[in-house]
């Protein structure tokens, strides 16, 4: 088929089927889908988009269609982008096990492992999150100590995994494990499939400085993992872990970015312009302009680098500058937020749901340049991959 | 495509790297101000840099030119710019071609353009009148005089001046508006003083005291000569830009040499996650300016009426990371980056006189918040 009748086709097809409701923006969480065996969804709408979606495998366009996907080609799946964007479709279904478990199952898994798990997360059906990081284990994360023992067909695991997004309300965790006490310690984890509907997964949600989160702390007490649910070789967790990351590191750059209250948005709701539209305090507008300059420069950089790997440079470790850059543009933006609101940015609770919501993203954006790898951490990174200089 | 360089670009970028690291070293300039030269540059150089082509690249081939675009342009500056390169290549062949093909008369053209083409003729914008960049404080006048006009005023930082051949001149004429006039810098009336700047270029001081112009020295081929006037100050943002982010990248290679090549407490001081972490960022710094300056001379070729906010925004930010990445260079050094003999500080201080042309990352700054309507 050409691009051409599959663009013709498609849209089509959307225009028949995406409901008039999720062709809105999204405005919060509540609106995002998630999936899994505990969903609740919150319009019969959204549950019709899903299953319509799934059905086509366009959950995840690019997936093959035996496990699930929708087996288009990378210029397809940009057309189907492209048309979901024009009607203005909500995401039929966010997950991580579309972003990031599901590129390291196709890319790591065996068949079986494949034909298990990929088609319920394409469906939303399985809800998973990721155990990395733990208690004594953050930018040193290769010095986890979650053990796994094997016994017969299973793993037995103990330990603690912490920041463990949505947990809580997750049914399956991908989680790095400890399993060869005696191999160096690059070596010695496997990336496991843990069931975590079964006595020895518990989880505790954790509050942030920005209030609630998604976030947990998860505990493996005697839990068991079938050996049939190791992904790769015993031993092989770090290097999937690592393929993983630089997934993990994309999204929250794209997130970083894009979107959100700006400051000059930010100063007409606080009444901070003049009637010229100029920005009151001219030192504060100083401080804009230069972030605006930095923004452009990041969004131009994001082209570029997109542009370079379409010539076939690729991305490489740059990911790291991207995600160092991002993220601290991202804090740069809401410190100027909330210094273009004054007073009214302090707000934290009152009668409306979004009151304190600028508070909240400018609290949390505080943790941008700590997730996914410290700013410190990417800049180790670029210093020794991009700059080639020396380890100590 | 927007930002990378196509193949003709490629070539063109390994050529003049090529040649200006033979012709045009550090040296060069090194030996321009030890032997106080009167005009700041190398004729010999830019007739070479003609016979090579690249005067042309901004000049149609009906003018003898070969018209490859500001993308182009830029590339030989960036090349200038690793080289600390003194020449008449931004005055001439990008503002003089520039002003020529927004304002010039058909006569203008045809006389000056491939004479620009050619290398034989410099010019020099005299513009500014204060001690910053400010493009819409201009007292000169030129006054009707029978056919002609009367020029008054006094210009600052006139760059090339002394070695030009012709200047371009803005002047308020009765109509209160800018305009644009070439004007013979032998010319009674012209009184040009050398000053000897920091990054050892001689640029000019200009009195204009009753200089008598012809009717034709008026740069009439322009529909609006005020948005001439600001486009061609937006293509001298861009490309100076462009000679900036050259000179950055230069004095980050330097440093990242002098990291790896120094040892200190019995180790290679490379390995200092200290100096480490100051050239990852200064990497970031540098990418996030390349991407700036690429955007903003593709659209001056692709859609001029989009360039001011990308030039300012280019300008601004190539001036700010031109001087970190010389004031680095020069920490990281050590002592030896505050000698003479190591050149990392003539990178510092052609940063800031390159920085200050046109307008300083303050007043791009400023230009940006403008154009975005806060």
């Amino acid at each position: 088929m050409s691009l051409d009748t599959f663009r013709k086709d498609t849209r089509a097809w959307l225009e028949a089927n995406c409901p008039e409701s999720m062709r809105k923006p999204i405005r919060s969480e509540a609106d995002i889908c998630w999936g899994g065996k505990n969903w609740t969804f919150a319009s019969a709408d959204q549950k019709v988009w899903l299953d319509r979606m799934a059905e086509k495998g366009w959950t995840v366009p690019a997936w093959p269609t035996e496990y699930g996907g929708g087996g288009l080609s990378k210029d397809e799946a940009f057309v189907l982008k492209e048309e979901l964007k024009a009607i203005g479709a909500r995401s039929p279904l966010d997950s991580f096990g579309i972003w990031m478990l599901g590129p390291a199952l196709l890319k790591y898994g065996t068949h079986e492992q494949k034909a298990e798990h990929l088609p319920p997360i394409a469906r939303g059906e399985i809800r998973w999150c990721q155990g990395y990081s733990e208690p004594g284990a953050g930018s040193d994360l290769v010095s986890l100590r979650t053990k796994g023992v094997l016994d017969g067909d299973a793993y037995t695991v103990n330990g603690q995994k912490v920041w463990t997004s949505y947990a809580d309300q997750s049914d399956w965790i991908f989680a790095l494990v400890r399993t060869e006490a005696d191999a160096p310690k690059y070596n010695g984890i496997s990336f496991l499939l843990i069931d975590m509907e079964q006595p020895g997964v518990s989880t505790k949600p954790i509050k942030l400085i920005s209030g609630k989160s998604p976030f947990c702390e998860t505990f493996f007490d005697d839990a068991k993992a079938l050996v049939r649910n190791r992904l790769g070789e015993a031993g092989q967790g770090w290097e999937i872990a690592k393929y993983l990351l630089s997934h993990e590191r994309a999204g929250i750059v794209s997130e970083a970015a894009f979107g959100g209250l700006n400051p000059v948005t930010a100063a007409h709701q606080s009444g901070e312009v003049e009637e010229d539209g100029r920005l009151s305090d001219p030192v504060l507008r100083g401080d804009v302009a230069r972030l605006t300059i930095d923004g452009l420069a990041f969004d131009a950089t994001m082209r570029r680098v997109k542009e370079e790997a379409d010539h076939g440079e690729g991305v490489g470790a740059r990911a790291s500058m991207l995600k160092y850059i991002g993220t601290e543009l991202n804090k740069r933006r809401n410190e100027l937020n909330m210094s273009a609101l004054g007073y009214d940015g302090l707000l934290w609770e009152g009668d409306k749901e979004s009151d304190g919501e600028t508070a909240r993203s400018w609290l949390r954006s505080r943790a941008n340049s700590i997730e996914g790898g410290t700013s410190e951490i990417q800049l180790n990174i670029v210093a020794k991959r991009v700059l080639d200089l020396p380890s100590a | 495509m927007t930002f990378v360089l196509n193949e003709d670009e490629q070539m063109l970028r390994d050529s003049a790297r090529g040649f200006l690291a033979e012709a045009s070293p550090v040296s060069a300039l090194r030996k321009l101000r030890d032997a106080k030269d009167p005009v700041g540059f190398s004729k010999e150089l830019w007739g070479q840099m003609a016979e090579m082509g690249w005067t042309g690249v901004l000049v149609e081939e009906a003018h003898g030119g070969v018209e490859m675009g500001y993308s182009a342009a830029g590339v030989i500056l960036e090349e200038i710019g690793r080289t600390l390169t003194s020449s008449p290549y931004l005055s001439t062949a990008v503002m003089g071609a520039t002003v020529l093909n927004l304002a010039g008369t058909d006569a203008q053209k045809d006389s000056w353009l491939p004479r620009i083409a050619a290398g034989e003729c410099v010019f020099a914008f005299a513009l500014d009148e204060r001690a910053r960049h400010n493009p819409e404080k201009i007292d000169a006048r030129a006054v009707k005089d029978g056919n002609g006009f009367r020029l008054n005023g006094a210009k600052r930082y006139v760059v090339n001046a002394m070695g030009a051949d012709m200047l371009v001149v803005a002047a308020r004429t009765e109509d209160d508006k800018i305009n644009l006039f070439l004007v013979d810098p032998k010319a009674d009336g012209v009184e040009r003083t050398a000053r000897r700047t920091v990054d050892s270029h001689v640029p000019a001081d200009i009195k204009f005291a009753d200089v008598k112009l012809t009717g034709e020295s008026l740069m009439a081929g322009a529909e609006d000569s005020e948005a001439a006037y600001r486009h061609l100050l937006d293509a001298g943002r861009a490309c100076q830009a462009a000679e900036l982010y050259g000179s950055a990248l230069q004095a980050f290679d330097v440093t990242l040499d002098y990291l790896k090549g120094r040892e200190q407490f019995g180790v290679s001081i490379a390995t200092f996650q200290g100096l480490q972490h100051r050239a990852a960022h200064l990497y970031g710094e540098l990418e996030l300016t390349q991407s700036l300056v690429r955007r903003a001379l593709t659209t001056l070729d692709t859609q001029p009426s989009q360039a001011p906010l990308w030039c300012a925004a280019a300008k601004a930010k190539a001036t700010q990371v031109a001087r970190l990445a010389a004031a680095e260079g020069i920490q990281m050094h050590g002592g030896v980056g505050m000698t003479d003999e190591y050149d990392i500080g003539l990178y510092y201080k052609r940063a800031q006189a390159a920085g200050e042309y046109l307008g300083d990352d303050a007043f791009g700054a400023g230009e940006v918040a403008r154009l975005s309507g806060y």
